[in-house]
């Protein structure tokens, strides 16, 4: 999966839990400051992700996560078949 | 940052300026009121298949599902009995007029009975099906019972007070008690009052049920709802919000605001007598009633109907007819009473504040709602219960009635604006 098939994937996500236009999800936009996406929220994107993406975001990743670009990164170390 | 205003503590009167209500029988106030004036019954069977094996599947739902009437971000969020709170909150809001309020000056008080309870055990469900990882992060914000109250106050920006008082199925008449508390110690000038509920569920039908409670007539749903009828055999579950807007005198005419009703008195006692059962002589439900009273300052002469809690169990209403007769004493042949629940159903704690829409509405009207079903008197009754077909009756001052499990009973004395 590319980089931007990811994107567009977390932005669906985003969209679906938030109501964020999926065109607002670029890499650099701030989840908490700049989307204003709370921390619940945040909670409940990652578990969509798990499921999507077929892995698995410990929390003390997940506070890392500032980014969908970062979010992009994580889950593609962690191993989403090419 | 606005500095906190404290107004003086006033014993003025308290205006009904707003209403708003989702009932079995109507998305809104007024299609509520004018199916509940042509006797329409919301109570239905349960299809779904996980109410197939319980010995009761009768409820009253609301007509539609508030999911659908909310932005879909906005209502995943909430519980249930939260998204019918939200949507009552709006249009009592609106029908007050959008007034022009600083947020310290705005209260809130909502009850429920229950709380979210469907978004609790769906949750256990998720828990044991899935795993804790799969848990919403929102379950325990969508579970407490002061769920809705926190839902309207967010709405609305209120941030004299939120409260929610929790008294069983008089949940909703004793947040209004407490909205004319916060009133007349000079606490706020508009409060946003009243109560919702939405735990139509197996396990709180099974409940209920197995108290022997509930009524059994899948035959005929819409006759399964008879209070004060010989051949009532229990209550129907139902679902619902109702929220007033209350404000004092001075601020409702300040802006000019409309007045349905005065929300004259209320009067709060408790049983101490059983959990469940209500105390036979109806002693504590009359000391309500005429606490009220004594609140608005109102003689029993110049009550004109009563709006019963009624809600169709065999000795719940003895209790209350008993009440209400030694209330009344000699006027009680003369004082027409109805049961709001014959066509909603029982709204638990959300009751109490759609029975007090009713009540204002009658009072403002001159009108009051028949009682469905109500096709052969109780001798134990011995009330003017008012039949099928609407009645026209000039109203001074009408009282509605609300009891709960846990011996709470609350009676609000509305009287009219003039």
């Amino acid at each position: 999966m590319t980089d931007a098939e990811l994107m567009t994937g977390l932005a669906d996500i985003v969209n679906e839990i938030t109501g964020i236009p999926t065109a607002d999800v670029t890499p650099d936009v701030r989840f908490s400051d700049d989307l204003d996406v709370d921390s619940l929220s945040m909670v409940e994107i990652a578990l969509a992700a798990e499921e999507k993406f077929g892995v698995r975001i410990p929390d003390s990743e997940l506070v890392k996560l500032k980014t969908p670009g970062d979010a992009v990164a994580f889950i593609k170390k962690a191993g989403i078949p090419a | 940052m606005t500095e906190r205003t404290v107004a003086g503590a006033h014993t003025g009167r308290v205006f009904i300026t707003g209403l708003g209500a989702v009932t079995p029988v109507g998305d809104d106030v007024a299609t509520t009121w004018a199916a509940l004036l042509a006797g329409t019954s919301g109570v239905g069977l349960l299809t779904d298949d996980k109410f197939a094996d319980l010995p009761v599947r009768l409820a009253a739902q609301v007509i539609t599902d508030p999911a659908e009437r909310l932005d879909r971000v906005e209502a995943r969020t909430l519980d249930r009995g939260q998204r019918l709170a939200l949507l009552a909150a709006r249009e009592a809001w609106a029908d007050a007029g959008t007034p022009d309020v600083d947020p310290l000056r705005i209260a809130v008080v909502v009850g429920s009975g229950i709380g979210g309870a469907v978004t609790l055990l769906d949750q256990w469900d998720v828990l044991r099906e899935h795993g804790a990882r799969r848990v919403s992060p929102y379950v325990v914000p969508m579970l407490m019972p002061n769920g809705p109250a926190a839902t309207v106050a967010l709405e609305l920006s209120a941030r004299a007070q939120v409260r929610a008082p929790v008294s069983a199925c008089a949940s909703g008449a004793d947040a209004i008690a407490l909205a004319v508390d916060l009133l007349r110690q000079g606490l706020a000038d508009v409060v946003v009052a009243g109560g919702a509920e939405a735990c139509i569920h197996p396990l709180p039908l099974a409940g209920f049920a197995q108290m022997r409670a509930l009524s059994t007539r899948h035959d005929d749903p819409e006759a399964a709802s008879r209070p004060f009828d010989a051949g009532r055999d229990g209550f129907v579950m139902g679902e619902g919000a109702g929220l007033l807007v209350l404000e004092t005198e001075e601020h409702a005419r300040g802006r000019g605001a409309r007045c349905y009703a005065e929300l004259a008195g209320a009067g709060v006692t408790a049983d101490a007598h059983h959990m469940t059962a209500p105390e036979p002589t109806g002693a504590g439900a009359a000391h309500a009633m005429r606490l009220a009273l004594t609140a608005a300052g109102a003689d029993v002469d110049q009550v004109g109907y009563v709006n019963g809690h009624a809600t169709s169990t065999p000795v719940g209403d003895i209790a209350e007819a008993q009440a209400i007769r030694s209330v009344l004493g000699s006027r009680t042949g003369d004082v027409p009473v109805s049961a709001t629940k014959s066509m909603t159903g029982h709204l638990l704690g959300a009751a109490g504040a759609v029975e007090a829409i009713v009540t204002a509405l009658s009072v403002h009207a001159g009108r009051v709602h028949p009682t469905r079903n109500y096709d052969k008197p109780d001798e134990a009754i011995d009330l003017d219960v008012v039949p099928e077909g609407e009645r026209a009756v000039a109203i001074e001052v009408a009282l509605t009635n609300s009891f709960g499990f846990g011996g709470h009973n609350v009676s609000l004395a509305i009287r009219s604006c003039q």
